[in-house]
């Protein structure tokens, strides 16, 4: 196509453009449906919880099993997290720079436990570090604990946050290929180096996201560790079990006064997001100009 | 998989920490997700195929299934509906309050289950702001029946078909679209002719991810369900109960069935993303 055919075209290019009573319909349709379904449970949360006034919903804090719930939900994220870190990172870096047989099979597997249902990942330990479980009797003499204690929730959110950080990395260490590392090795880098300063800056928009992610779900998780917990009130019981607690015993201002600090990290979490697709935008936008002027 | 073959097998490699990582990854992964996933197949290879056949074919476990699927199937059919438009209009029109509505779409991936479960099922009862207007205008409820299961289960799976018809539809380059209608077809024939071929593989990626989550849903309709045997109780529940009788062969089985069908559905998605990566290449 030459440059005179767009020429021709004039601003706006009507000839892709839709009816005006469909644009309009697919906006309207569009924002009921996110109201609906999106902004009016959120608002639900913030509404129900303060529907008693604010100090009713500060009391909520007060109780001494709600602040070691969040205590509890901190110290789970606290280890979850940073092994998955780890994990994700290693991962990307076998899987990105380096060519194998069994590539693909292994990518699909790091996937698995988005598609294995949150009970069933409770489950699963429940069936070798549970009483009647395959180490369970092995446990009992060294009177380890695992299910009905916090070790089994860390397993249990390990389990559930596993692919959020790697599977952000992958795709992004993939587009990158390996010539900047190369090029730093050739320079006599070593590999830590190498990582440290040119893998770890190019990626570190998209390893933020990752953590967010990984971190929101860690918290919040519901199922997967209320299979594993217990429910014993001040010590196995996270954030979101607490909330289900305090639902159960009609203390709804107060459930909802804990679930509200759950919907502010989400919010948290989706700003933070965007702020990082903003940047990732920014970054792409400067590589392909710089890249350009390269050429 | 042994690492020094791995490594025999390929050419030399200039970078470093190839044995590491790969190694870390296969022991982590084993670890955590393989070695505790493949102890559920043989506690019920265990049990023997008659007590298994019995277990998975209960009337209440037959009951649970049928709901927990036709329910999902739905929820997954209603969302890669109102994807395709959400994603249609996020990208293609400005509107104020796009940006917003964009940024929120994601709302479900990072509200806790159990929240999303409070905040629905307070907002759906007969006395809550959307329960109330349905229960007086049709006299139908939604909290405590399938249609709450629904309400949740929609929720939960939002975002999946927005977010994989989205980019699909901001790499279609308008010149085909141009190029459509200067040979003289209608809006409605490049819509249908150009632009859809190519966000039907997405639309389906997202519709089996919206599934595969929904089926396995637990936190956010626990709480609307009502969880009534044979009406309102979903597998995962059916699950949790029998864990909580200490019915540990009666759980495992049902969760094998279910750790099946999503391998099955992993194997689908990942044939639809080739499919569709495959025609965007094209």
């Amino acid at each position: 196509m030459n440059a005179g055919t767009i020429a021709t075209i004039p601003k706006g290019r009507p000839t892709v453009r839709d009816p005006k009573f469909f644009r309009w319909s697919a906006i309207l349709v569009t924002a009921a449906f996110l109201l609906l379904f999106l902004l009016m449970p959120l608002f639900t949360v913030f509404y129900e919880a303060l529907s008693q006034g604010l100090l009713t919903c500060a009391r909520a804090f007060q109780d001494p099993a709600g602040l070691a719930a969040i205590k509890l939900t901190l110290l789970v994220a606290a280890i979850s997290v940073p092994c998955n870190l780890v994990f994700g990172v290693a991962a990307a870096w076998a899987v990105a720079k380096f060519s194998f047989p069994g590539k693909s099979i292994l990518v699909s597997l790091i996937d698995l436990p988005f598609a294995v249902s949150p009970v069933i990942a409770g489950l699963i330990y429940v069936l070798i570090f549970g009483a009647r479980g395959w180490l369970g009797p092995v446990l009992e003499t060294y009177n380890i604990k695992i299910i009905f204690a916090v070790p089994g929730i860390v397993l249990a959110t390990i389990f559930v946050t596993f692919p959020f950080v790697a599977r952000e990395l992958i795709p992004l260490m993939q587009a990158q290929g390996t010539e900047e590392e190369e090029a730093a090795l050739s320079l006599g880098a070593n590999g830590w180096q190498t990582f440290w300063r040119v893998t770890l800056p190019n990626v570190r928009w998209g390893l933020l996201y990752g953590i967010i992610l990984c971190n929101a779900r860690a918290m919040g998780e519901f199922g997967a560790v209320s299979v594993v917990s217990g429910h014993i009130r001040g010590l196995t019981n996270t954030i979101p079990l607490h909330v289900e607690i305090l639902y159960n015993e009609y203390d709804f201002v107060a459930a909802f006064a804990i679930a509200s600090l759950l919907a502010l990290l989400a919010l948290a979490t989706l700003l933070i997001k965007s702020l990082v697709e903003w940047r990732m935008r920014v970054q792409e936008e400067r590589s392909s100009q710089s890249s350009v002027a390269f050429v | 998989m042994d690492i020094a073959s791995l490594i025999l097998a390929g050419k030399r490699r200039i970078l470093p920490g190839f044995g590491l990582t790969l190694g870390f990854t296969l022991l982590y992964l084993s670890l955590v997700v393989l070695i505790p996933l493949s102890a559920t197949f043989a506690k019920a290879s265990g049990m023997g195929w008659p007590a298994f056949a019995k277990a998975v074919t209960a009337p209440r476990v037959l009951a649970s299934f049928q709901l927990s699927f036709l329910t999902a199937l739905y929820a997954a059919a209603i969302n890669a509906v109102m994807g395709v438009i959400v994603a249609w209009s996020l990208v293609r029109y400005r509107f104020p309050g796009g940006r917003v509505l964009d940024a929120i779409v994601d709302l479900p991936f990072a509200l806790p289950t159990a929240v999303a479960g409070i905040a629905l099922t307070a907002l759906y009862s007969v006395n809550g702001w959307l329960g109330h207007p349905i229960f007086a205008a049709t006299g139908i409820k939604v909290a405590y029946t399938q249609l709450g299961i629904l309400v949740a289960l929609i929720f939960v799976g939002l975002p999946f078909v927005v977010r994989t018809v989205q980019p699909v539809l901001e790499d279609l380059d308008l010149e085909y679209e141009e190029a459509s209608a200067s040979l003289g077809a209608s809006r409605w024939q490049t819509i249908r002719r150009v632009v859809w071929p190519e966000l039907m593989p997405p639309a389906l990626t997202g519709f089996a991810l919206a599934f595969a989550r929904a089926v396995g849903e637990y936190g956010s309709v626990v709480f609307i369900a009502g969880n009534m045997p044979m009406k309102t109780e979903i597998v995962p529940l059916l699950i949790v109960t029998k864990l909580e009788q200490y019915d540990y062969r009666g759980a495992t089985a049902i969760a094998v069935v279910m750790l099946i069908l999503s391998f099955l559905l992993l194997l689908l998605i990942n044939l639809l993303q080739r499919w569709s990566t495959f025609s965007r290449a094209r």
